[in-house]
This record gives structure tokens, C-alpha cells and sequence, in this order.
């Protein structure tokens, strides 16, 4: 069985975002970029299942400018097999993304394609699911828990007030939640071992792909300053405060 | 003996991806490149990133760039900004006075960069000549063959929790195995420190003594940006018998540099070289620069300031030293950046022509000092070698001396001394208590909300990094004679007395809050805390510093 993990290059989640003056979105000049965590917890889950002997081989993939090279190299050293830049420098939205995993699928006929639930930078949420769509496969998001046998994936989703089992047949796609796993280290041998494995860059144009954004960015502004709490005296006076000035209850 | 590290062998080792270890790197490659000869380089760095832990002023002398990549500017070098205009003010409370700019101080063909953005590319131009680097592994061992020279190092083991144990994570570290190590830590290296001990390489040099520097970022309004202004300052809040001063620099973009330096040899307990910092940004002639703006990045680094005659010896078997690691740093000119890259590149020829001998490992690279001391940056060295100490004076009498000096041109007949940096503190009761105003929020801040813009992270289920020798001395001494210099000096808030208020002080390390600063290191009155690298990635996430 192969497995398709799809990965996302975004802003490290220890840097401070901060908003360009233009308010046109946030300043990636000199940013350090990393993996979405989400998605190397989904490079996790594919290895393990290589290990535990269920899938044969896991393919990574990445869209996005030549840097994303450095982010597949990372799953190759946790212990992808071979990895597919779709490269581009446009933006791509989570429906471009999507199409390109589709034509991507398609070719490598994947059992299983696996990512993290959203990413953090846009935080969209999205691309899994449109996936699935366009493919017309079964999808089981927040996956907490996945198992694979016989042509079917068992995943545990983590849902609003508690946990749901689904069964899917194969091919599927799954996104990951946090609590799938934690993913390993990227040693320094296998860091070096990763610079020799196969990777593939496919120019986007000549995919045939329409990546046009069909949303458009209004603006961008920090959140509003957190002001300052204070001390109430006693629960009758908390509770007068958040019925007549928060009215939350 | 470890037997569950793999192992690599290289031709050479460069621990460090500053400045001086991606000189030697490169030059490495290029003569290797010339000489039609197969030489593997590999470079590790701590940072999770090449630049992540890079921060200096910066107003860079581009003379060794010039040697090592002579078509920099088309190659797309990050030197934006020319230095266009040279002020030297003293500072008083309320007013300043302009004073004549040094001869040293001349900035006139500098350039004011981001050194993290310069190192990050000459990393670039490291890798395209075939130069491994690994951001993410901290070198944490140095590794001996039996007749005692270097073999190499070991990054240290990842997944170790804080009680020492191994977690579901562990991976154990791995062994570079050099005919030649490199050692490019930056001031006050870790594996340096070990290596001092092991090899006496310190026996005939004075003490080094140190700085602390802390850096801002601001981004301010483009009306009163004037790109190219570099302005330092002396005088106030400092006293004057302590050592420092500051830096002002408009690079590109609106962004301005700030930034503070206080001599580790300072005497007063109760200094904090961070609230000096900050109440320095509001002095009448330093305030306009940055109203109005936005703080964009904070951190801190400490520096050599010993400069020639606190030089260790430079070579030992199977290694050497470079950089600042080594201490190579003009006070006067306040630059050393192009002494680091030198350093490098004389380090790298005297190696390359090493491995060209059959049996090179473990041998010892003595042609490195040897041609160091015929180019011009020993001489320059030399000659600005009583600068610093003379300001043991006060600032009055480092000026007198230093006008003096000048007038020898450096050629004094003399050298003077140091001592070092941790045995000058007094006591609590013999220095006065320094009343340092509030952070109002906008132009100065608190430690905390500044250690948030050093992007600094650490995984925090690992062994602390920051060893107390003897824990009990934190209090018995540090705390009852000292009041706890450590709470003051970090500029990262890592040190904290609590329990006061029951009558049972602790000190508590909040040891992921270090930016890797080594101040602690350095100044603790009895030595008793140690430095150690954490788990590779660890620390700041300098954006250009």
C-alpha cells in the first residue's frame, strides 16, 4: 500500500507573527519557515504504518516555491521514501492545493492521503476536505487514532464532546489531529541520508491546473490589545460583571 | 566510549555557523576547488537555523568579504546600507555634547547589516560550494582520540527528559569525526571553555575579559528615518566608573538598530545592564529616533573584549580556534566581525595545506598563528591592546590614556593587564542600590515582553542546560553577600529568587527563556554556573539581528 503525505511549508510556530503596515498580511521577510506541525504528525502516522509493515511505500508532497525542498527533505529524514515538489511562486489556496493533490493522486494511485488537519498560518481547514471531493474519496478528519486492514481504515475522530469511530474503504483521506501521535526527532543521520533520496519537482504551469485564488485578501490587523483584568471582591460581584458588563451569561 | 552513536567521518569540522565558521567553510572549498582536491566540510550549528543565534550591532567592515567573495554585490549580499554619517555623543542626564569622532570610529565605506542576514547568506554560498551545514545539532562533546588530540565532536542526545531519563523520543546524539575541528562557537564557546582546561591554552594570556550587548529592533515611522546614521554614545545612565555605551544605527527599510554594551567587569551588584539599556532609549537625544515606532525583535550577546594580549593560544592538536570564540575584537573600533572572517580564512589555508600531508589527523594546524601574525589584523590588534584596560581608570582616565594612546599610535612600550570579569563585583552593602524607572510600554519594556520577541523556544521536557555547580551557593552566597547579580544580569529573566516572602529564598531557572547570551557564564561571582548547549533548536529565532 502507498501512502501520499502532503505537507505545508508556513511560519515556524515560534516566531511572532506581525502584521505588514500595509495591513496586505504578515511580514515573511527574513521569518524562519518550518513544517506545519500538523502535518508532520501525518509524516509520522504514514512511517509508522511503513514500519508496522502495513504500507510499502510513502511518497511526500509539498506545493509552493523552491523552498519547500527544505520542508520535504524534513519528512524524508523522519523517513519518507520519496518526495514531489509541485513547484510554484503564485499563492495557492486551499482549492488549488486540493486540485494538485487530485492530479497528483491520480498518478500515483495513493490508498491512503494523509495531512494535517489545517495549517497554521491561514488556518483554512480546508484543503483535506476539498480533496477528498474532487477525488470522490471517503474522508475522516481529526483523525486522534488510526488503524488499517483489509482494504479499510478505522479512524477514532475527535469531535465536539467526545471521540467518533468510522470506518472507510480504501482509497481515503485522512487529516490529522494532535493527538495521533508525537512525531520523532529528524536525527542527523538520517538528515544525511535524506539529502540522497529521490525528489521530484513538477512545475505547477505545466500541470494543467487552474491555481487561480478565488478569495481575495481585504486586510489583515493584529488582534486587539488584551486590557489589563481585575480583582472583584467577592462571586456576587463576579457575577454582576459578567451578566451586566461582559453579558455572557 | 558510546556505542550507540553512528559515526561520520569528514576532512573537517566547523562547530558554528557564524561569521568565522562559514569564512573557514568557504575558503576550505574554494582551495580545495583550486587545488582539484576532494575535502568534505561540514558545519554544525545550535541554532535552529543558520542566523537564529546571530546578533551584533552591525557596522561591518567588508575588507575580508571583499578577499573571500570579491563579486558579493552581485551575488546578492545583504549590505544595503552605506554608513553616511559618523556621531559621537556624550551623554549627560538631560543633554549631550557632541564629541569629536575617533579615529577608529570612521565609518566612511561600511556597511550597516543585519549579521544574521549575512550569515544566512554566506551559508548559502557555503552550500553551493558543497559545504554541509546542519542547523538544529549543538555540538555538545568534544570527542579525543588516545594520544589525547581532537577527533572530532558529538551533538548531544535529544530526548532526554528533565529527570534525566530517556522519553519515547530519544534519539541519541551523533559523531563527527574530523581530521581538523573547527571551533567557531562565538564568544565564550562552550566546547572552547573545555578545551582551555584540557589543553592550557589560556597559561600565557591575560584573563579575557567580556561585554554584554543588548539588541532592539525598531521599525519607525520613514519621517524621521535618516538610513545611514550610525550614532553611538558614552556617558549616562552609565557611571563612569563602568565600562559601555551604545549603538544607534538606520539600516533599511525604516528599521532601526539599537542597542546597549556594559563591560562584565563592572563592580555594582545591583547594575542591570537590561534597565540601563532601557532607560537609555529615553534620553532627550535618543527618544525621537524611535517614538512613534514599533519594537520588532529583542536579544542579547555577550562579547570579548580582552582583545590581543587575552588572545588563548590558537591551535592544539586535531583543532583550532577562530573568531570570537578565540576573542579576536576591536574595542576601540567596536568591530569584529571582519577579524572573525579573517580569522577564518587564515585558519582555513593553514588546514588546507595540512590535509595535504599525509597524515594530518590529529596534527596540530601551527601555521594558522604563524600567518596570522603577519597580516594586518594582528597589528591592528596590537596596537588598540590598551584601550579597554586603561578605562579600569574610569572613563576619564581610559580617555586620557586612550587620547595618549593615540598619540603613540598604539606603539606604547607597555601592555596592560585584566582581570577577570567575575572576581570585581563588591558586595551588596558596599555599592549603592540603583533605583531604575518603570517600563512604560512604549518606549521601554519589561523583561519578559522582551524575551517574547527573541522568538526563543526550548523543548521543555529536557535537562536543564544551566548547572549550578554546588546549588547551595546560589543562596549562601549569591543571594546572601551578592543579592543575587544573576536575577539582574540575564537579560532574558531566566534567573528568579523566589519564596522570599516565607523567609526561604530559592533561585529558580526558567532556563527556556535563555537567548545563549553566556553572560551567567561569565560573570557569576564564584563560577558556579555553567553553560551548557541544550537541545539543538533551542534558544532564539533571531528574524536579522
Amino acid at each position: 500500500m502507498k501512502i501520499l503525505v502532503a505537507v505545508k511549508r508556513v511560519v515556524d510556530f515560534n516566531v511572532k507573527v506581525r502584521v505588514k503596515a500595509d495591513q496586505s498580511g504578515v511580514d515573511l521577510a527574513n521569518v524562519k519557515m518550518s513544517m506545519n506541525p500538523f502535518d508532520e504528525i501525518a509524516i509520522e502516522e504514514a512511517v509508522r504504518l511503513k514500519e508496522a509493515g502495513i504500507a510499502t511505500e510513502v511518497v511526500v508532497i509539498s506545493a509552493g516555491p523552491t523552498q519547500c525542498q527544505e520542508t520535504l527533505r524534513t519528512a524524508l529524514a523522519i523517513g519518507a521514501d520519496r518526495a514531489i515538489l509541485a513547484e510554484t511562486d503564485a499563492e495557492l489556496q486551499p482549492l488549488a492545493v486540493a486540485k494538485i493533490l487530485k492530479a497528483v493522486c491520480e498518478k500515483e494511485q495513493p490508498q491512503l492521503l494523509i495531512m494535517g488537519k489545517q495549517a497554521i498560518d491561514d488556518d483554512s481547514n480546508q484543503t483535506g476536505q476539498m480533496a477528498a471531493a474532487l477525488l470522490g474519496w471517503p474522508q475522516a478528519t481529526f483523525a486522534s487514532k488510526l488503524t488499517v486492514a483489509n482494504g479499510e481504515a478505522t479512524v477514532i475522530r475527535e469531535v465536539d464532546g467526545g471521540l467518533e469511530t468510522i470506518a472507510l474503504t480504501l482509497p481515503a483521506v485522512v487529516t490529522t489531529d494532535l493527538r495521533l501521535n508525537e512525531p520523532r526527532y529528524a536525527t542527523l543521520p538520517n538528515i544525511m541520508k535524506a539529502k540522497k533520496k529521490p525528489l521530484d519537482v513538477q512545475p505547477v504551469a505545466a500541470m494543467g491546473i487552474d491555481v487561480a485564488p478565488r478569495l481575495k485578501t481585504l486586510k489583515v490587523t493584529e488582534p486587539p490589545k488584551r486590557s489589563g483584568g481585575i480583582k472583584v471582591a467577592d462571586v456576587a460581584a463576579l457575577v454582576a460583571k459578567l451578566k451586566n458588563e461582559a453579558k455572557v451569561i | 566510549m558510546r556505542n550507540d552513536r553512528e559515526a561520520m567521518e569528514f576532512d573537517v569540522v566547523v562547530v558554528g555557523a557564524g561569521p568565522s565558521g562559514l569564512s573557514a567553510a568557504i575558503r576550505l572549498k574554494q582551495q580545495a576547488q583550486k587545488n582539484n582536491r576532494e575535502l568534505s566540510v561540514c558545519v554544525l550549528e545550535k541554532g535552529s537555523e543558520v542566523g537564529a543565534h546571530i546578533l551584533s550591532g552591525a557596522v561591518i567592515e567588508t575588507r575580508v568579504l571583499d578577499e573571500l567573495i570579491p563579486d558579493w554585490k552581485a551575488k546578492g549580499a545583504p549590505l544595503e546600507t552605506m554608513a553616511t554619517k559618523d556621531k559621537v555623543l556624550f551623554l549627560t542626564e538631560k543633554s549631550h555634547i557632541r564629541m569629536p569622532t575617533p579615529p577608529q570610529m570612521h565609518n566612511k565605506g561600511n556597511y550597516i547589516v543585519s549579521l544574521g542576514r549575512l550569515c544566512r547568506w554566506l551559508g548559502e554560498q557555503a552550500e553551493a560550494l558543497g559545504v554541509e551545514i546542519y542547523p538544529g545539532f549543538a555540538a555538545a562533546e568534544v570527542l579525543y582520540h588516545e594520544d589525547g588530540s581532537v577527533k572530532g565532536v558529538a551533538t548531544g542526545d535529544m530526548g532526554i527528559a528533565k529527570d534525566g531519563e530517556q522519553t519515547a523520543q530519544f534519539q541519541p546524539g551523533m559523531e563527527l569525526h574530523a581530521k581538523q575541528t573547527i571551533f567557531a562557537e562565538g564568544c565564550r564557546g562552550s566546547l572552547t571553555k573545555t578545551l582551555f582546561e584540557k589543553f592550557d591554552l589560556r597559561k600565557d594570556s591575560e584573563p579575557q575579559t567580556y561585554g554584554i550587548g543588548i539588541k532592539e529592533l525598531w521599525e519607525v515611522p520613514p519621517a524621521q528615518h535618516q538610513q545611514g546614521l550610525v550614532i553611538h554614545t558614552i556617558g549616562w545612565p552609565l557611571s563612569t566608573d563602568t565600562y559601555g555605551g551604545s549603538f544607534l544605527y538606520h539600516l533599511e527599510n525604516n528599521l532601526v538598530a539599537i542597542g546597549f554594551v556594559v563591560g562584565l567587569d563592572y563592580s555594582n551588584p545591583w547594575l542591570s545592564p537590561y534597565e540601563e539599556f532601557q532607560r537609555y532609549k529615553t534620553h532627550p537625544a535618543i527618544r525621537p529616533h524611535l517614538e512613534g515606532g514599533r519594537r520588532i525583535s529583542y536579544g542579547a550577546r555577550s562579547l570579548a573584549e580582552g582583545g590581543f594580549q587575552s588572545l588563548p593560544k590558537l591551535t592544539f592538536p586535531g583543532g583550532v580556534l577562530i573568531g570570537d570564540t578565540a576573542g579576536f575584537l576591536n574595542v576601540p573600533k567596536i568591530k569584529g566581525t571582519h577579524m572573525a572572517m579573517q580569522s577564518g580564512l587564515v585558519a582555513a589555508d593553514a588546514i588546507h595545506q595540512l590535509l595535504a600531508t599525509e597524515q594530518s589527523a590529529g596534527k596540530e594546524a601551527t601555521q594558522y598563528p604563524d600567518s596570522l601574525k603577519k597580516t594586518w589584523m594582528w597589528n591592528e590588534l596590537y596596537r588598540v591592546r590598551n584601550v579597554r584596560p586603561s578605562f579600569r581608570w574610569g572613563l576619564w582616565g581610559g580617555f586620557a590614556y586612550s587620547a595618549l594612546d593615540t598619540a603613540l599610535m598604539g606603539y606604547a612600550p607597555w601592555t596592560l593587564s585584566h582581570h577577570e570579569d567575575h572576581s570585581q563585583l563588591k558586595t551588596k552593602d558596599q555599592a549603592h542600590k540603583i533605583d531604575y524607572p518603570k517600563p512604560d510600554g512604549k518606549l521601554t519594556f519589561d523583561r519578559l515582553s522582551s524575551v517574547y520577541l527573541s522568538n526563543t523556544n526550548h523543548e521543555e521536557n529536557q535537562r536543564c542546560h544551566l548547572q549550578l555547580k554546588d546549588a547551595a551557593v546560589a543562596i549562601a552566597i549569591n543571594y546572601t553577600r551578592y543579592a543575587s547579580p544573576e536575577t539582574r544580569y540575564c537579560p532574558a529573566g531566566v534567573y528568579e529568587i523566589v519564596g522570599e516572602e516565607t523567609g526561604a529564598p530559592k533561585l529558580q531557572i526558567n532556563a527556556q527563556n535563555c537567548v545563549h547570551c553566556k553572560t551567567c557564564d561569565i560573570k557569576d561571582p564564584t563560577q558556579n554556573i555553567n553553560w551548557q548547549v541544550p537541545e539543538g533548536g533551542g534558544g532564539p529565532n533571531y528574524p536579522a539581528m
